[in-house]
C-alpha cells in the first residue's frame, strides 16, 4: 500500500521503474563513517559493564574453591585458622555491617545540619566557604585518616570518650558500651568512617534540597508556616528520596573502606557485641592477609571475603538506584 | 446590551462597592527587587467579600502587588517595601507584626499547582492545620478537611481517594485541591495569582465558579493575564502598567467604559 502510494498514481505504476535523480534520505543509518562511530561508540560502552562482569567472574571462579569447601559456613564461622585450614569470614562479615551502620548513625545527623544549615540558614558569604571545607574532607587520603585515627582519635576514645559513656552514661550496663576500653575497636573504626562519610552525604543532601522548587516552599510559607515548618513539612519531604540516595551512597564508602578501618579497628577475628572491643572488617581482613597467604585454599578464602564484600555493596549501589529512580517518578510532574 | 443600561449598571456596581467596608487597604505601597521599582505609589481599597481582579502586562508589576499583601514579597533576598497595607484596619507591616500570622489570615494560591508531592489528598489539605495546632486552635482535622475540598467543589470528586498521592489528580483538581488547602486555613482573604494560567479551559471554568462562590464569604483578589476572566468573575478591577495602578474601577465600568486611554488601548487590544 504505501509503496504504491510512494509510487506516485496508479498510472505510473504500470511502467518501467523511475530511478529516482537522487537517493531518498533514509532516517536510519547514513553513511559507512557513520556505523563506524557508531559502532566504536557501543563497544566503550559495552567495555565497562563487560569489565564489571569480568571482574566478577574472576573473583567467584577465584574465590569457589573456598565458597564450595565451607558452604554457608563459610559465613557463619568465626575460625581463620591458615594452620587448621578453617576459614569463616562472620566477623570480618559483622564488622563490616556494624563499623558501616555505626558510621551511618553518626555521620547522618550531621551531615543533614550541615546541609540544612548551608541550604536553609548560611548567609550567602559563609555558604561557599563552609561548603567547601566540608567537600575537602573527602579529598583527604584514607592513610592520612587512619594516622589521625592512631595518634589522635584512638588515645581520645581510650581516656575520654569510653569511660564517659561507659561510667559516667552507666551506658556500661549495656552490651554495647561495656569491657576495657582498649583503644583500636569498633567504635573507632565508625566514628573514623562517619568523618569520611560525611562530606558525601552532606553534599548531596545539601545539592537536593536546594534543589527543592521555590514553589514548594512559598506553598508552605503561604499556609502561615515559619521557616522551621516550610523546612521539615515541604523541602525535606520533598528531597527526602534524595536525601537517602546520599545516605546510601555514603553506606556504599564506607562498606568498602580499608585503609583507615585497618588502623584503628584491631584485627581482631571474633564477634563481639561490645563496640570498644576490636573487630575486624572484610576490606581489612583482605588488606592484612593477602601477602601470608600460601596455600590455594587460603587465597581462595581471601577472594571468597572479596566475592562476599562485592555482592553486598553491589546490594547497596543497586538499592541506592532503585531510591534514586523512584524519587525521579515521584516528583515529576 | 445599550449604553445607559451599561452605565446604570455600572454606577450601581461602583454604589455597591462604596457601601462594602474595606476588608484590606493599601495605601501609597512601593515594592523593589534590588534595583527594580516593581510597585510605585499604589493605593486601592480592597472591598470586603468582592472579587478584585488585578489586570495588566507581563512585568507590570501585578503578581508582586498580591504578594505584597500576604508579605510573600519579603521572602526575595532583594526585596524592599515601603507603605501601608492595613488588613482589617491594622498594619501588617507595622514592626510588631509577625509575617507569618499575616499569612494565615490572607491565603495565597500560586499560578502553577503546588500540591506537596509526598502528601496525600487529605496531607495536602491538612497541611497548615498542623501550624494552626500549634498556636493553640482546637482543630477537627477531618471536619475541616471535607469542608475545604466542599467548598473548593472538589470533594464529589476526590472523597474515595483521599489517601492517594496528590500527584495522582489532574491539573485542575490539584490547583483545587491548593484552593482547598488555603482555605482550610479559613483566610479571610484569598490572594490568587494567574490560578487558572496553566489549567484547560474547562479546569479553568471550574476553578472561575469557585471563585464567585467564595465572594459569599470571604474576599478574594486575583490576578489574571486573561480579561475575559476579569470580567466574569470580578467585582472591582484594576489596570497596572509599568508598575503604577492606571485605573481602578467597577469591573463593568472598566471593561466597557475605561476612564484613562491607557486602560482603554489594553482592553482593545492595542498592547500588552
Amino acid at each position: 500500500m504505501v509503496d504504491e502510494i510512494l509510487a506516485g498514481p496508479p498510472g505510473e505504476a504500470e511502467g518501467p521503474p523511475v530511478e529516482p535523480a537522487q537517493p531518498r534520505v533514509g532516517i536510519h543509518g547514513g553513511g559507512f563513517g557513520d556505523r563506524i562511530y557508531s559502532g566504536v561508540i557501543t563497544l566503550s560502552a559495552l567495555c565497562v559493564p563487560a569489565l564489571l562482569l569480568l571482574i566478577f567472574w574472576v573473583i567467584t571462579k577465584a574465590g569457589w574453591l573456598a565458597l564450595h569447601t565451607f558452604g554457608f559456613g563459610f559465613l557463619t564461622s568465626s575460625q581463620w585458622d591458615s594452620v587448621k585450614q578453617q576459614y569463616g569470614a562472620a566477623p570480618a562479615l559483622y564488622g563490616t555491617l556494624v563499623s558501616s551502620f555505626v558510621a551511618l548513625v553518626l555521620a547522618t545527623p550531621l551531615a543533614l545540619g550541615v546541609a540544612i544549615f548551608l541550604s536553609e540558614f548560611a548567609p550567602a558569604w559563609l555558604r561557599r566557604p563552609v561548603a567547601f571545607l566540608v567537600d575537602l574532607l573527602a579529598a583527604i587520603p584514607s592513610v592520612v585518616y587512619g594516622l589521625w585515627g592512631i595518634f589522635v582519635l584512638v588515645p581520645f576514645l581510650r581516656s575520654w570518650v569510653m569511660p564517659f559513656l561507659r561510667d559516667t552514661l552507666h551506658l556500661g550496663a549495656t552490651p554495647f558500651f561495656s569491657g576495657p576500653a582498649y583503644g583500636p575497636s569498633m567504635l573507632a573504626a565508625g566514628v573514623i568512617l562517619a568523618i569520611m562519610i560525611l562530606p558525601y552525604i552532606s553534599a548531596v543532601s545539601r545539592e537536593v534540597l536546594m534543589a527543592v522548587p521555590r514553589s514548594q516552599r512559598e506553598a508552605a510559607l503561604a499556609l502561615g508556616a515559619t521557616r522551621w515548618e516550610m523546612l521539615w513539612g515541604a523541602a525535606i519531604p520533598f528531597a527526602r528520596s534524595g536525601i537517602a540516595g546520599g545516605v546510601i551512597l555514603g553506606l556504599g564508602r564506607a562498606l568498602g573502606e580499608t585503609m583507615a578501618v585497618t588502623m584503628v579497628i584491631g584485627n581482631r577475628q571474633e564477634i563481639a557485641t561490645s563496640l570498644f572491643a576490636p573487630g575486624y572488617t572484610m576490606a581489612s581482613l583482605i588488606a592484612n592477609q593477602f601477602t601470608e597467604a600460601t596455600s590455594d585454599l587460603n587465597l581462595s578464602a581471601l577472594m571468597a571475603v572479596g566475592f562476599v564484600l562485592f555482592v553486598v555493596t553491589l546490594l547497596v549501589n543497586a538499592g541506592a538506584r532503585w531510591l534514586v529512580w523512584r524519587t525521579s517518578l515521584e516528583t515529576s510532574i | 446590551m445599550p449604553a445607559s443600561e451599561a452605565l446604570a449598571r455600572a454606577r450601581a456596581d461602583a454604589a455597591d462597592l462604596a457601601a462594602q467596608p474595606a476588608r484590606m487597604e493599601v495605601r501609597e505601597l512601593n515594592a523593589h527587587f534590588g534595583v527594580v521599582h516593581a510597585v510605585k505609589d499604589v493605593s486601592m481599597p480592597i472591598p470586603e467579600k468582592r472579587v478584585t481582579a488585578v489586570i495588566g502586562p507581563s512585568g507590570c508589576g501585578k503578581s508582586t502587588f498580591l504578594r505584597t499583601l500576604n508579605r510573600m514579597h519579603e521572602t526575595v533576598p532583594t526585596a524592599r517595601i515601603s507603605g501601608t497595607v492595613l488588613l482589617d484596619g491594622q498594619d501588617i507591616y507595622a514592626p510588631a507584626v509577625d509575617p507569618v500570622s499575616v499569612r494565615r489570615h490572607v491565603g495565597m494560591v500560586f499560578q502553577r499547582p503546588t500540591a506537596f508531592p509526598t502528601k496525600s489528598v487529605r496531607g495536602n489539605v491538612a497541611a497548615g492545620l498542623g501550624v494552626l495546632r500549634s498556636v493553640g486552635e482546637r482543630v477537627d482535622v477531618d471536619e475541616r478537611v471535607e469542608e475545604a475540598l466542599r467548598r473548593a467543589a472538589l470533594w464529589d470528586e476526590v472523597k474515595d481517594r483521599l489517601d492517594v498521592s496528590a500527584l495522582e489528580l489532574s491539573g485542575g483538581q490539584q490547583q483545587r485541591l491548593c484552593i482547598a488547602r488555603a482555605l482550610a486555613m479559613n483566610p479571610g482573604v484569598l490572594l490568587l495569582d494567574e490560578p487558572t494560567a496553566s489549567l484547560d479551559p474547562l479546569s479553568t471554568e471550574k476553578v472561575e465558579d469557585l471563585v464567585r462562590q467564595l465572594r459569599e464569604d470571604i474576599t478574594v483578589v486575583m490576578v489574571t493575564h486573561n480579561m475575559e476572566q476579569a470580567a466574569r468573575v470580578s467585582d472591582q478591577t484594576g489596570f497596572f502598567l509599568h508598575g503604577e495602578l492606571v485605573e481602578l474601577s467597577p469591573t463593568s465600568q472598566l471593561f466597557t467604559r475605561p476612564g484613562d486611554t491607557r486602560t482603554e488601548a489594553y482592553i482593545t487590544g492595542r498592547f500588552g
